[in-house]
């Protein structure tokens, strides 16, 4: 991963690339203008007569000065000129950003739940319908339609290699799109204030090839498979006693959708919403201490017996 | 009051004896008493100063230990609602409690002394407002320390601010707490439009006018008129809360933007309010210490104004990323580029005045010339904010909060610290110590600069706002630990400015009445001023009543010849654009009304806070009995019955 996984200097997809030559743009003027001012300030306050105090005061007389109209004409005209530039690459910028130039190729429907986010891929047929958590997959090259949903309070969708922030506001549907111009992973955030774990409601976006995405979604069409060993028997059935109450397994009888899809959690490179890497151990830690690792998440620490986690993550470490 | 406008007052020149009736008639008891029931503007101008820095202070505190937690990542040494409660505290503490009230003390003392008046025009409603500013940050910090402070940020969004997700009293504490200060802040604003109406000496036309009574008045202008806004949607919040009405529940129907526009069109406005002021200060300060009159004032006079008016059709631009219409969007990003203009036209009117002017470099010009600088960076990364496709990717990062403090703290903070050091021996009859001052300005801005500049890169490299903590392998670890650094060394600065605030208020070197040999009316008389102000009411003739005879103008101001009106606490009201002589305002005693009064409507809202009715009824009652006797016709005031007068001159 890049040193600076969600810096915004640069751009790995159409939208962010619309919008880094004019942050660019826009950095120059600014920085420019600075040392301008800077290199003036300077040189003007290098003509004082006189440093010290009040005493110093009456020593230089007062004069009328000139009237300086010119600071006025030449700095106010070179102030328009560039504020008029911006303007109109602003104008263009935010039409090309606003809809992408090529038909979407298909659309997501995210919504952001404090603190993690669910993924709805829409399909005109139902049974290519599926919800994930957390990990967004999408082919390079294709422009995707990412519709926006506010579960409980305010979030803000954001991956800057991609695309800028759009909120995900309760009540309302906001739309933004996404088109890859390189496979990678790319990290999401949540950029919307939004109680105790803002801090920790981080996703990804895999872009991959639009044979890679086929299959990765062929394997999350498929339920859970059935448990292979008496271990995984016991751990599906605490799975579905204890974690059924707000995850899904599809194909078991853990139902609930309050929160992330736990079908092919395995498949996921992270857990809690980009806080954790993904792996047998660290799941451990999270269901026995989420709220040590992620004070305040809606996940309660499971009081499990060594035997009961070992069995529950059996059964979990299936769900690839 | 108008009876009073038959007589003409006797015009005679300032005496000892004249003075020594003056001080009887004006000075407000010692004790207690006084304390509690004076009037008299300056009093409250510095209880608002030293009220408003204690804020800073505190708001401070609560910035270093958040710098603490943010110096590495995966730092623990806040719980994430503690941190929550403090980035939200901070942010209402530094915003309402600090930046507004502090230049309203500076208003409230200098206003009268600038405009050649003896107070404010309404002194009891004065009062009045400085108790209730006072008692709404005691309630708010009463939360905060209850462990109920703010928890959703200044800006406070919903429905995260909605009792299904906030169900302890933070927001109830909020709401309330802000309504409260609303109102200090609207009585304020009326107190102020009228006072630069109507109370300038004669011959202050409003194009005499210094340029700090053009920013106070143009920021309370904008307060009058949005400060309701907010008022209402606080309200609106806390009926949701208790009441059960839908205003901002989306499971009902309600809207959580409505939320967002009733917030950002007070508070854009807000943000230019507690900057206008301080760039008046910039304005009139700066000049003396450049030996010449201001560059540009009538373009700086119009950009105050055209900020302000343009400053109205901004909001949007907080909102670029809530999914607003791109038509809509590009009219709010349009305006706010434009409104770069004026910003612009008072940078170079700076400039040109050093250029063009004999700078002298003391303490006080540094603050001031330095704020140029740091006002530029402040208005760049806001010019970058106000393109809509760029603000996609700053919004909600670091570069906002760095952006947010070159505004605040380089355009509030600083001007504020520079008035200071310019305005203490006025205040209090002795100069600051100008070494200490030296490092402690250095040490604010390297500490500032170093805190803030690198920030901007925190935020190009994607660090989100408001998060208690970060992951490492973000890049963003050593940013974090200079600006942390740097904020202390900022902390150390404003120490060593109290330092020598208390050294100087013991053993500063005796100012007298014009140490910087300075133009404007507050320098004509002693330091400190007398409780009156101004012997006689002076007459202006210029902009610069005490250059005149060296800037060679015609026009000579009359300083020690004038009004005496001495039949009472009297002083003169003049017509609002030429300052002509107009009536003899009868000003108030002294009284407890302001003071009960804010009791009184404080125990209101803590009696709804705890839903404890008869408190709020009892709180009622008390305040219509304290405004009754508040404004009880008194002969003396001359509020009703004018004595009958005699037309026989003409008929």
């Amino acid at each position: 991963m890049s040193p600076t996984p969600l810096g915004y200097l640069e751009a790995a997809g159409e939208r962010a690339q619309i919008i880094l030559p004019l942050t660019w743009l826009t950095l120059t003027i600014s920085i420019l203008v600075c040392l301008v001012i800077a290199i003036l300030l300077w040189m003007g306050v290098r003509r004082a007569r006189l440093a010290g105090g009040a005493e110093q005061m009456r020593q230089v007389e007062i004069i009328h000065g000139a009237p300086g109209t010119q600071w006025f004409t030449v700095g106010l005209t070179i102030t328009a000129v560039l504020l008029f530039i911006t303007l109109v690459w602003t104008m263009v910028a935010l039409a090309k950003g606003a809809a992408p130039a090529a038909p979407t190729a298909m659309t997501l429907d995210v919504t952001g739940m404090q603190w993690w986010w669910e993924i709805r891929y829409d399909s005109s047929e139902p049974d290519k319908t599926f919800i994930t958590a957390n990990e967004i997959h999408i082919p390079v090259g294709m422009p995707v339609l990412v519709r926006l949903h506010g579960g409980d309070v305010i979030h803000s969708f954001w991956v800057p290699r991609l695309s800028g922030k759009t909120d995900t506001i309760p009540g309302q549907t906001n739309i933004t799109w996404l088109q890859a111009s390189q496979p990678g992973r790319y990290r999401g955030q949540c950029t919307e204030y939004c109680g105790a774990q803002h801090a920790h409601m981080g996703f990804e976006v895999v872009a991959e090839s639009p044979a890679d995405f086929e299959r990765w979604r062929e394997h999350q069409l498929q339920p859970a498979p059935p448990p292979a060993t008496p271990e995984q028997q016991r751990g599906m059935q605490l799975v579905q006693y204890r974690c059924g109450l707000c995850h899904e397994v599809r194909g078991t009888l853990a139902a609930a959708v309050s929160a992330p899809d736990l079908t092919h959690v395995m498949s996921r490179r992270t857990i809690a919403a980009g806080t954790l890497t993904n792996g047998a151990g660290v799941l451990g830690a999270w269901i026995e201490g989420a709220q040590q690792l992620k004070p305040g998440t809606l996940m309660p620490n499971q009081d499990l017996t060594a035997q009961q986690l070992s069995d529950t993550l059996a059964y979990l470490e299936t769900l690839q | 009051m108008k009876a009073a406008a038959y007589r003409t007052p006797r015009i005679g020149i300032d005496s000892v004896q004249h003075q020594a009736r003056m001080t009887e008639l004006w000075e407000t008891e010692p004790g207690l008493k006084g304390f509690l029931s004076t009037v008299d503007h300056k009093h409250i101008g510095t209880r608002y100063i030293v009220t408003a820095f204690v804020f800073l202070v505190f708001g401070g505190l609560e910035a270093l230990l958040m710098r603490l937690q943010l110096a590495g990542p995966n730092k623990e040494l806040l719980s994430p609602e503690q941190y929550n409660q403090l980035f939200s505290t901070h942010g209402m503490t530094m915003i309402f409690l600090y930046a507004l009230p502090i230049l309203s003390g500076f208003s409230n003392y200098l206003w009268p002394l600038l405009l050649g008046s003896r107070d404010m025009a309404f002194p009891r409603l004065n009062a009045f407002s400085y108790w209730i500013y006072l008692a709404a940050g005691i309630f708010l910090y009463v939360g905060f320390l209850m462990g109920n402070g703010p928890n959703d940020g200044w800006f406070n969004y919903v429905p995260f601010a909605e009792r299904d997700f906030n169900p302890g009293l933070n927001q109830d504490f909020y709401s309330l707490g802000m309504v409260l200060f609303g109102i200090s802040t609207t009585v304020g604003a009326a107190n102020f439009l009228v006072t630069a109406m109507r109370t300038r000496a004669p011959g202050m036309s409003l194009d005499r006018m210094p340029i700090l009574i053009w920013g106070t008045l143009t920021a309370n202008v904008a307060n009058l008129l949005v400060v309701p806004a907010v008022s209402l949607a606080f309200f609106l919040l806390w009926m949701d809360r208790q009441f059960g009405t839908h205003f901002f529940q989306p499971a009902n129907a309600g809207q959580p933007l409505l939320w967002q526009h009733l917030f950002w069109i007070f508070a854009h406005p807000w943000v230019y309010a507690i900057v206008l002021p301080a760039m008046g200060m910039v304005s009139d300060g700066l000049p003396v210490f450049c030996r010449r009159p201001v560059v540009g004032y009538t373009l700086l006079v119009l950009s105050t104004v055209a900020t302000m008016i343009l400053g109205f059709g901004v909001w949007v631009h907080h909102m670029f990323a809530t999914g607003l219409p791109t038509m809509g969007m590009a009219f709010f990003s349009g305006a706010s580029l434009v409104i770069v203009m004026p910003s612009a036209v008072a940078i170079f009117a700076w400039l040109a005045t050093i250029w063009l002017g004999r700078p002298v470099v003391t303490t006080a010009f540094l603050y001031f010339a330095s704020m140029i600088l740091l006002f530029v960076i402040g208005g760049v990364s806001g010019f970058m904010t106000a393109s809509v496709p760029v603000d996609w990717q700053l919004t909600d990062t670091y570069f906002v909060v760095a952006h947010i403090h070159y505004v605040l703290i380089g355009i509030n903070v600083f001007p504020v610290l520079g008035a200071v050091y310019f305005w203490f021996p006025k205040m209090t009859g002795r100069l600051m110590d100008e070494r200490l001052g030296r490092w402690n300005f250095w040490l604010t801005f390297i500490g500032f600069n170093l805190a803030f500049l690198p920030m901007h890169l925190t935020g190009l490299w994607g660090m989100p706002r408001r998060i208690y903590t970060y992951p490492d392998g973000m890049g963003w670890d050593t940013l974090n630990m200079i600006t942390t650094v740097g904020s202390f060394l900022l902390a150390v600065g404003i120490l060593l400015f109290v330092v020598n605030v208390v050294k100087s208020l013991k053993s500063g070197v005796l100012a007298g009445a014009n140490p910087w040999d300075a133009h404007t009316l507050e320098w004509s008389v002693p330091s400190p001023p007398p409780p009156y102000n101004f012997a006689v009411i002076p007459t202006i003739a210029s902009r610069h009543p005490l250059w005149e005879d060296r800037l060679g103008e015609p026009a000579r101001s009359s300083i020690n010849r004038g009004m005496l009106l001495d039949e009472g606490k009297e002083t003169i009201a003049t017509t609002p654009l030429d300052a002509e002589p107009d009536m003899v305002l009868e000003m108030p005693e002294d009284s407890y009304a302001p003071f009960l009064s804010a009791v009184a409507t404080t125990l209101i809202f803590v009696g709804v806070l705890v839903k404890l009715w008869i408190l709020a009824a009892v709180g009622a009652v008390a305040t219509i009995g304290a405004l009754v006797a508040w404004l009880w016709p008194r002969r003396e005031l001359r509020e009703r019955e004018p004595p009958p007068v005699q037309e026989a001159v003409h008929g």
